[in-house]
């Protein structure tokens, strides 16, 4: 009886892995990558809007790095911008996250600027080092969801590790406290080369709606260069998983 | 009593003016603390200084369960006067975080504080010689001891916090656990982003994992401070939003406890059985966190009858997945021995360290906000307080469920008693809100895990002079300190997932 209430679970429970990670549509309003359209409004207002100062004028752009996808603007002038549910905003360019009025094209990563290492090393097993610095535990939370049975990541190869030691890069979360910004440096320099750096969230890209700060120290990311940009608020563990992918594997065909 | 107004009494999200609540002398303001710190049902909700023109002002407000109302009364200290004060904490021990976060962040010293150490080393502290890498722990000297530290950053992902054990062989004697490392200076932030929607923002990612519980408190402030009142529809709604946001949160620790009892079947049930919950909330409004629903004076994601269907068949999955799962969990005798009287805390000890929320009532402690001091639909709507006696990790486990249970039911019933046809405002514009002059604030929220606290006060013009922010953290990571004591190391990560409190929340 007691193995008959488990295999009940187990069926009810049923497959809840997502077969190709790159395909699944996202439910409800998510915000996504935004189209702005080529509609004429007061760009000082819209400009004005904006809690982070992602949106700027003459042409209308959005810099993903900086938006916390309130959506205000998109309330207030929703024939110039509406966000769709493209999850797919991650990129190894920090030009790449502004998008301009009237270009509807995807966000993708530039092949060329992607370091030759990474593909060669890392394309078939990636192990990181997650850093929380100052996170809001949002961002945190949609990373453990990568590994989860419904995104499993870890079938690609790619996993959080606990040492930096047996880790090829890390992962910043959050807009990098004065206080954790010690911890961030120790960290990273534990991590044997080559090594990589991934900004997850907006308030790791551009501090979000912490920018400005004096609680924040972000002198560490003036040092590295960074391999991947990955913008939300939090970021879907769908922008996250495909991001990496892209970074480390060439697509087929 | 010689002078009869000591105090004055308001409501939870009642605005008064600044000029009404009494200003004490020391003496007096430490008397009236002391006599209604005594009482049954007393607690302190929010107790804090801030820099006015003439000096300090000390603002405190001590809520009366039964009779659901806060009493707040005032102290100013002159610039030229003494930084010296006795200390509350010395005989009001939950006093001790209040009293500690004010002498760091104004060099306040009280006298007689049983454990005067700093809070978070946040960047406006009054010395900013006292840097984070000098904490000083507390130490025991002898050669049988020795000292594990941990963090700030941990094996998992998880926020960075230290804890430094003092361990005798395998067993605990103390866990010191450091807070500090996330500190991103909030509260600052709420006066220097004046913009309604950063305010708002900012709200939503206090704590991340509660951004509709601290998002709620916000909204509620302003809405009173900006006399708006907001249809019973909405209250219904952001209701329901914040018992989702416990249901997502409870599910989710409920996995993650198995995780680390490393029972794999309850930690796939319980942890894939959150999904569909937080994808639900996104099916809402666009965030699987929440972000976004909860706006000063309306919303944009009115609530339909389309989204009550979706609720309706959620919330059925989620009964038929977690009750037999819970059953089975707590039936499960090596579960049962992982859990049974491991990390136990009283409520002796839950009242001396001014335990809030879950933490307090899975160790019999009621505090619930939901029932004491009622907010947005719980003034209409009763939901049950669970509460259960033993203090241990099985206790908080079943706390989640028990809790989890009633607000499935809760929710139900409130999106069955919703009225489709009522309209509901836009947010209001940030033109159209003007926050009365030269007043306070206090907005409490029973979030999932317990006691959120904002509150505000405004100058001479309506702007936003300052602003606290109280996560129910702030009080409750001594209770995980308290379940380490006597308790094998080894012990602790299934003790801190069961407790699972914020490091963002307290470190502010």
């Amino acid at each position: 009886m007691a193995l008959l209430a488990e295999v009940q679970i187990l069926k009810r429970l049923g497959k809840q892995f997502i077969p190709d990670v790159s395909k699944p549509k996202v439910p409800g309003p998510f915000k996504g990558r935004p189209e702005i359209s080529t509609d004429r409004v007061d760009e000082d207002t819209l400009v004005a809007i904006c809690p982070t100062g992602a949106i700027a004028k003459t042409p209308v752009r959005i810099d993903m790095g900086k938006c916390v996808m309130c959506g205000e603007c998109s309330f207030a002038f929703p024939n110039k911008i509406q966000f769709t549910t493209d999850y797919k905003l991650a990129t190894n360019v920090r030009e790449r996250l502004i998008i301009h009025e009237g270009d509807h094209s995807p966000i993708a990563l530039d092949e060329t600027r992607i370091r030759k290492e990474i593909r060669s090393l890392f394309g078939r097993s990636l192990k990181l080092r997650q850093i929380s610095a100052a996170g809001s535990n949002a961002d945190e939370a949609e990373l453990n969801a990568c590994g989860n049975p419904n995104f499993d990541m870890g079938r690609f190869g790619i996993e959080f590790l606990a040492s930096p030691r047996h880790c090829d890069g890390i992962v910043i979360t959050g807009p990098i406290s004065e206080n954790m910004a010690g911890p961030v440096q120790i960290c990273y320099d534990a991590v044997p080369a080559p090594k990589m750096v991934i900004l997850v969230g907006t308030d790791a890209i551009s501090g979000g709606i912490f920018a400005g700060s004096k609680a924040l120290d972000r002198t560490f990311l003036e040092k590295y260069p960074i391999d991947l940009y990955v913008p939300g608020n939090p970021p879907h563990p769908l922008t996250f998983v495909n991001g990496v992918l892209e970074l480390i594997r060439k697509k087929k065909g | 009593m010689s002078t009869p107004y000591k105090f004055i009494i308001i409501n939870n999200n009642e605005t008064l003016l600044l000029r009404e609540i009494p200003v004490l002398s020391y003496d007096r303001y430490f008397e009236v603390a002391d006599e209604l710190l005594r009482k049954e049902g007393h607690h302190c909700v929010t107790c804090y200084a801030y820099m006015q023109s003439q000096g300090l002002k000390f603002i405190c407000a001590i809520a009366d369960d039964h009779a659901h109302q806060l009493k707040v009364f005032s102290y100013e200290m002159s610039s030229n006067s003494s930084r010296e004060l006795p200390s509350l904490a010395a005989s009001h021990s939950p006093m001790h975080i209040y009293e500690r976060e004010i002498a760091e962040n104004f060099g306040v010293i009280f006298t007689g504080h049983p454990w005067a150490k700093p809070v978070r080393y946040s960047w406006n502290r009054a010395d900013r010689t006292n840097i984070i890498n000098n904490y000083p722990f507390y130490r025991i000297d002898g050669g049988e001891l020795h000292e594990v530290g941990v963090g700030p950053i941990h094996a998992g992902v998880i926020e960075p916090g230290h804890f430094r054990f003092l361990c005798n062989g395998e067993t605990v004697l103390h866990l010191e656990i450091q807070h500090g490392w996330q500190h991103r200076g909030v509260e600052a932030l709420f006066l220097s982003k004046a913009k309604l929607i950063q305010r708002t923002v900012l709200s939503e990612s206090i704590a991340g994992d509660t951004a509709v519980g601290h998002s709620l408190a916000f909204v509620s402030l302003m809405e009173s401070l900006g006399k708006i009142t907001v249809p019973e529809r909405l209250e219904k709604e952001r209701t329901m939003a914040l018992e989702l946001e416990r249901i997502a949160m409870h599910l989710g620790d409920l996995g993650n406890v198995n995780v680390g009892m490393a029972y794999q079947l309850a930690s796939s049930v319980f942890g894939t059985l959150r999904t569909p919950v937080i994808n639900y909330t996104q099916t809402w409004c666009g965030n699987r966190f929440g972000k976004g629903l909860n706006r000063v004076g309306g919303t944009y994601y009115p609530f339909n009858r389309e989204l009550a269907d979706k609720l309706n068949t959620l919330l059925d999955t989620v009964e038929k997945t977690a009750i037999p799962m819970a059953d089975k969990l707590f039936s499960l005798p090596s579960f049962l021995m992982r859990s049974e009287t491991i990390g136990s805390v009283t409520a002796e000890q839950m009242q001396l360290i001014g335990a809030v929320g879950m933490t307090a009532r899975a160790a019999a402690v009621t505090r619930d906000i939901r029932q004491s001091h009622p907010f947005a639909a719980y003034k209409d709507h009763v939901i049950p307080t669970q509460t259960l006696e033993q203090g241990d990790v099985w206790a908080r486990m079943m706390l989640r469920h028990l809790e989890t249970q009633d607000a499935v039911r809760f929710v139900r019933d409130l999106s069955g008693h919703l009225n489709f046809e009522s309209p509901l405002p836009r947010p209001t514009l940030e033109k159209d809100l003007t926050l009365t002059p030269d007043s306070i604030c206090i907005s409490l929220v029973e979030g999932w895990r317990g006691e959120i606290c904002h509150s505000a006060i405004t100058g001479s013009d309506g702007s936003v002079v300052h602003y606290k922010v109280k996560d129910p953290s702030f009080h409750n990571w001594f209770a995980l300190a308290l379940s380490l004591r006597d308790l094998e190391i080894s012990d602790f990560p299934i003790n801190n997932k069961s407790y699972n409190l914020s490091y963002c929340g307290f470190d502010l």
